[in-house]
């Protein structure tokens, strides 16, 4: 009989319940609740690039439509903050579902260089558009309050942070493991088998891309509120390539990879800092390391290691 | 009624005429063979027929409903299904999950129910596992159940795919060479469940170049060669027609 999959998340959530007691100060909880936020955007970017097989190189475009949304619908027209971050979601999701037909229609290297060039539009709007977004010094957020209570502090989004963990974690496992997610990764295995059984290939990427666009979305926008101040960096190539990264480093097509790459990939810089300016050399090191020693990723390679020793 | 309908199909793929105005009826309940020498255009007709490739020229007719050009999915919702000479398995999943998506288009696909884990779709698919497991078996593969695709043999494969086509509880079902690269043993194997197959009641249309197999089984034979036509007919009316032979044997008839 199979292992449980969720023995995972019952470990992630322990974690998460105990953490607040034991880290040291502020600057851990922090380091935390932006490791929980780049999990849960990466789970949704490894649903599109680990399990159909579809490369993104513009997603953080789609985290700043949802930051720039909580930022500018609030300040400009005096919009509700739970308003403003739907609407970043609609909006990310609709573009997506626009631009998906026509990008699907391109495979491998086509396909990055078009979730690129969106990456790059997205960005460009945002750092050009100075009168809404405040251009490339970026804009002030205001606080998200739900019901007359305002959220605000390490304290409250740590939590909202971890629910939404758990959830997006446990949402994934049941996901893969259905009949919409086995045809995610029928496709990605081979797409003529998987035309031949009935799946509509092109409907299920362009829902895929959409759904991980949306994940994408809300996070920027939760992100906006947690910092409190968003500016174009959020949305630019370097972050795009920083997720897929976490992707591929924490193991395609697993959704703990997805978290144990987001967590470890947050830390890295972190823990390089003492350094000094050498940082991104021996950052740069360990992915290559990674990349020859580990070439599916931590995750996939320990689980199969971990396998077959017993 | 015939179950299919072929009239006068071709496909060009720039100045290569790959098939030419091929005409041809398979009724329902037979095994039909196509056979003919390599580059015959018999995976083309298969491709054409399945949705793969849009016909140039011509009909098909399922049931009497013009079928030429329609998509792959389109047809899969028609019990149309098939195996594939170059095997198309997904390496990425297990055994028995590459079997169960073979069921794609009579289950509830909903993205949101799946995430939430909706206790009516969840059962049905336990159900579906306990269906897989069964097909696996039917095709001999009941050492694989619990495997991942990627560590199957070769010939186990071969049989994986038609378990996945037969997922889809098809009324017609293409096998594209479904013993090429077995060894005698195997194909004797296959042979049998081939007839297994067809005597479930589905409409087999067969690409082989296994000739006692294809002798053995077949209803009818389509001989093919360079694209076109050579003839049709029984076993025994393809094996003793002088064209047949010039084809295979390259003499000039």
């Amino acid at each position: 009989m199979k292992k449980s999959p969720f023995i995972g998340l019952y470990i992630i959530m322990a974690v998460l319940l105990v953490l607040p007691f034991v880290l040291p100060n502020s600057f851990y909880v922090d380091l935390a609740i932006r490791m929980a936020i780049n999990a849960i955007i990466v789970l949704g970017l490894n649903l599109l690039i680990g399990f159909a097989g579809q490369i993104s190189l513009g997603h953080a475009g789609f985290l700043g439509i949802g930051a720039y949304a909580t930022a500018a619908l609030p300040s400009h027209f005096g919009w509700h903050p739970m308003l403003a971050l739907l609407a970043g979601a609609a909006a990310a999701g609709l573009l997506a579902a626009i631009v998906a037909r026509p990008i699907f229609k391109l495979k491998g290297h086509y396909l990055a260089m078009a979730t690129l060039g969106l990456g790059i539009i997205i960005n460009i709007v945002v750092r050009n558009e100075a009168a809404w977004t405040g251009g490339p010094d970026g804009m002030p957020v205001p606080a998200m309050s739900l019901a007359g209570f305002e959220i605000s502090g390490d304290k409250h989004w740590y939590w909202i942070v971890a629910v939404l963990l758990s959830v997006s974690v446990w949402a994934s496992l049941n996901l893969i493991d259905s009949p919409f997610g086995r045809a995610l990764r029928a496709l990605h295995g081979s797409e003529v088998a998987s035309k031949v059984v009935g799946v509509d290939v092109v409907r299920y990427k362009v829902a895929i891309f959409v759904l991980s666009a949306v994940f994408a979305s809300i996070m920027g926008s939760v992100t906006a509120h947690y910092v409190g101040f968003v500016t174009p960096n959020l949305a630019d190539f370097f972050h795009s390539i920083e997720l897929v990264t976490m992707v591929v480093i924490g193991g395609m097509a697993s959704v703990y990879g997805s978290v144990v790459g987001a967590v470890l990939l947050t830390a890295l810089p972190q823990a390089l800092t003492s350094f000094e300016g050498w940082e991104t050399v021996i950052f740069g090191a360990i992915l290559m390391l990674c990349m020859i020693f580990l070439p599916k990723g931590l995750v996939p390679t320990l689980a199969a290691k971990f396998s077959s020793g017993e | 009624m015939a179950l299919l309908e072929v009239k006068d199909l071709s496909i060009h793929f720039g100045g290569v005429k790959a098939v030419q105005n091929v005409s041809f009826t398979i009724d329902a309940g037979i095994v039909y063979a196509v056979i003919g020498p390599n580059g015959a255009g018999k995976t083309t007709l298969f491709n054409l027929i399945t949705g793969v490739y849009t016909p140039t020229t011509g009909t098909i007719l399922l049931d009497g409903e013009s079928i030429g050009g329609k998509s792959p999915d389109a047809l899969a919702r028609r019990g149309v299904a098939r195996t594939f000479q170059n095997l198309q398995i997904c390496m990425n999943m297990d055994a028995i999950e590459n079997v169960m998506v073979g069921a794609h288009l009579r289950l509830d696909r909903n993205l949101l129910k799946a995430a939430l884990r909706w206790p009516v779709l969840k059962r049905r698919d336990r159900e579906l596992r306990g269906e897989a497991a069964e097909l696996m078996r039917f095709v001999g593969l009941q050492d694989y159940i619990n495997t991942r695709a990627d560590s199957m043999p070769y010939g186990a494969l071969k049989r994986l795919e038609i378990a996945r086509a037969l997922a889809m509880k098809p009324r017609l079902i293409f096998l594209d060479e479904p013993a090429a690269g077995l060894n005698p043993k195997e194909t004797i194997e296959v042979d049998a469940l081939v007839r297994k197959v067809a005597d479930s009641g589905v409409t087999v249309v067969l690409v082989e170049h296994d000739m006692k197999m294809v002798m053995n089984l077949s209803d009818r034979i389509l001989v093919l060669d360079y694209g076109r036509k050579l003839t049709e007919g029984t076993g025994l009316e393809v094996r003793s027609n002088p064209d047949v032979i010039a084809a295979y044997l390259g003499a000039h008839a």
